[in-house]
């Protein structure tokens, strides 16, 4: 029997976002799937040894990942995206991150797609040129597609269900707005979930959501925001908020969207309480822990 | 109450837009004060902690235009997070207890000319689409000339032979652009002082020290944000090229990227984002081509540079040309960025001459 292609995808950025139909498609199509663990302490000192210490921590933790998978499969598979159509573009890191990848290792052999709507360039017709890398067969490569996107939007909507049903309970609410690569990730903001758990305090996340129908909430926010995941993670933030009790944003170190977007959200969300944390390569974890504690004991006492 | 227009600055270029304001709308408009150390201090005190240094130099300069008395402020850009800088600006500026019309140009992160003359026809309303893009080519023959000149300036300056010269006649040629009106004028005006200019004597060896300055757009343009970098490392004698202007970024940046990136794929394979991938292009470029040092130069947290940075220096070992990096933040001094400065003229030096 053939061997099968390995294709490395680092748990880092897009992963949060793609994973379910990466995983469905490229199975589908023949390839075998390796996925990097966890991040831990050895990933971040790894992935910060390889990057410019100005750039931001989730970019320094996925050149951790790549620098983890690249002696362990054949691809890697590293997206670049530029827009979604007008007035949906994305940070400037998703720009450069192929050739920074690269540039880094140059020895790697990389798997990219480009996804620029402005230019032609749709998701679909992108991940069909790359399919046909690995399987001549056009009508497997299609019904993989259809399926793969399938089983994402299936995935989507119980994530959104299940926050529904939280929305029922009597406990203390508390919304986290914030990219899904910076809240989900074990490093970054493992130590928030857990606190937060351990307080009993049911967690809602604002990326799930239908996705349309948090960028349409983000119209009442801004008129000229164009980003498009930072439009989800705000619209998400306004659409939970009035069934919540407290609102924590969470940002990672130098985020660019986020410097402007969670200031002005700050600026402009009333009658809530707010608390805005920025999750750093030396933050401590009691200083963080005193933080939440303070922020959560503020809250009771304003609802008493 | 009369309206008086203002704007951040963008270099020399405020001439431009002033120009451009005072003839479309008929009224009052005033360039801020220069950027100096209180500017960067207000804006940094207001604005939020991690953005990137041209939103807190733009957040100073409105604040100062506002004490001179402006009331309509505008803002346009656009290319990274420059486009989303005028919500939040005028949200803080609301915040202060300030009052005025704040006007933002931009959509979906380019400058669209709809709301420009939406603008234009709000603040006059005799204006009409014939006079707007009349003056409108006026100013882009006007950016066009600045920067031919300034490109023969940085060529030469460093050669002059009775110095001080150079500076002075740029001076008077760029103030005489303030009261000139058709584009008759203009283009007359620009070959007078360009013949002037060719008449400065210069002693220029014939094999120079040559330096590439690349870089974010910002801190390129605007020298006071860059303690004046450049003109230092002309004024040691070292023929200075430079491609990033707004000339670039109006007109020849469609025509160059594409051809660029194309040539340079060994290094990169899509466009980076805002100037990132004409700085790479233009470091391979130059490189090739032997060039005696490369100076890079940025604001504090520019993330497209900084895709940018880490492929420079395989650039920079496999030609074997040095690179020097910048990054301009609020509280950097000037004696630092000039000790460096020094350092680098010496090593190009007794690389060359050795």
């Amino acid at each position: 029997m053939r061997k099968k292609i390995r294709v490395g995808v680092p748990r880092a950025f897009l992963y949060y976002r793609y994973y379910v139909f990466w995983k469905c498609f490229l199975e589908m199509i023949g390839c075998q799937v390796v996925l990097s663990p966890e991040t831990n302490k050895e990933i971040v000192q790894n992935g910060k040894n390889l990057s410019i210490d100005e750039s931001c921590l989730p970019s320094k933790i996925y050149l951790g990942h790549v620098d983890y998978l690249k002696d362990k499969c054949d691809y890697i598979l590293v997206p670049r995206i530029s827009n979604y159509g007008k007035e949906k573009r994305v940070c400037m890191k998703f720009l450069g991150i192929v050739d920074v990848v690269c540039n880094v290792f140059p020895n790697v052999r990389i798997l990219d797609y480009n996804i620029d709507y402005l230019k032609g360039k749709f998701e679909f017709i992108s991940i069909f040129k790359l399919a046909t890398k690995f399987n001549k067969n056009i009508f497997r490569i299609l019904w993989a597609y259809f399926l793969g996107k399938k089983k994402e939007k299936k995935y989507n909507e119980s994530l959104a269900n299940r926050q529904f049903k939280i929305l029922k309970s009597n406990n203390l609410k508390i919304l986290i707005v914030s990219h899904p690569y910076v809240i989900h990730d074990r490093y970054l903001g493992g130590t928030i979930l857990d606190y937060l758990k351990k307080m009993e305090v049911d967690i809602l996340f604002s990326d799930r959501l239908d996705r349309k129908e948090a960028t349409c909430y983000s119209k009442d926010f801004s008129k000229t925001l164009y980003w498009l995941y930072s439009k989800e993670s705000i619209g998400g933030a306004l659409y939970y908020k009035d069934a919540v009790d407290g609102i924590i944003f969470v940002s990672s170190f130098p985020c660019g969207p986020d410097s402007l977007v969670n200031e002005l959200a700050i600026r402009k969300l009333k009658n809530i309480p707010i608390i805005n944390i920025i999750v750093d390569e030396s933050t401590a974890e009691a200083g963080l822990e005193t933080r939440l504690e303070s922020f959560i004991d503020m809250i009771k006492a304003r609802d008493n | 109450m009369e309206k008086v227009i203002s704007f951040p600055h963008l270099g020399i270029y405020h001439i431009v837009f002033n120009y451009f304001l005072s003839n479309v709308t008929k009224r009052r408009v005033i360039s801020p004060p220069p950027t100096t150390k209180r500017t960067i201090e207000l804006g940094s005190k207001y604005s939020p902690d991690f953005v990137c240094v041209p939103f807190k130099y733009n957040l100073g300069n409105y604040i100062e235009a506002l004490e001179k008395g402006a009331n309509v402020l505008i803002q346009g850009g656009g290319g990274c997070r420059y486009g989303y800088y005028a919500e939040l600006e005028e949200e803080i500026l609301k915040s202060l207890g300030y009052e005025f019309d704040f006007y933002n140009l931009i959509s979906d992160n380019h400058i669209s000319l709809k709301k420009g003359y939406s603008f234009c026809k709000k603040l006059n309303r005799k204006t009409n689409v014939f006079k707007c893009s009349y003056y409108l080519i006026n100013s882009l023959f006007m950016i066009i000339f600045i920067d031919k000149i300034e490109k023969y300036i940085r060529k030469n300056m460093g050669f002059e032979v009775n110095k001080g010269r150079f500076e002075k006649l740029e001076k008077e040629y760029l103030s005489s652009f303030k009261n000139s009106d058709g584009i008759f004028k203009i283009v007359f005006n620009y070959f007078k002082y360009k013949s002037r200019f060719k008449k400065i004597k210069i002693d220029k060896p014939s094999n120079p020290l040559k330096v590439t300055i690349i870089g974010e757009l910002y801190s390129l343009i605007d020298a006071n944000t860059s303690y004046n970098t450049e003109r230092k490392l002309i004024k040691m004698g070292i023929e200075v090229t430079r491609l990033t202007d707004l000339t670039y970024l109006l007109i020849t940046k469609r025509f160059f990227l594409k051809r660029a990136i194309r040539k340079s794929k060994k290094y990169i394979k899509y466009n980076l984002g805002a100037d990132a991938s004409a700085s790479v292009a233009l470091a391979y470029q130059s490189a090739s081509c032997g060039c005696d040092g490369i100076v890079h130069m940025k604001s504090f947290g520019c993330t497209p540079e900084i895709s940018a940075m880490s492929i420079l220096p395989r650039i920079s070992e496999e030609y074997n040309v040095p690179i020097m990096y910048f990054s301009f933040d609020a509280e950097d001094n000037e004696v630092g960025v000039d000790t460096r400065i020094e350092a680098f003229y010496d090593m190009i030096v007794r690389r060359k001459y050795k």
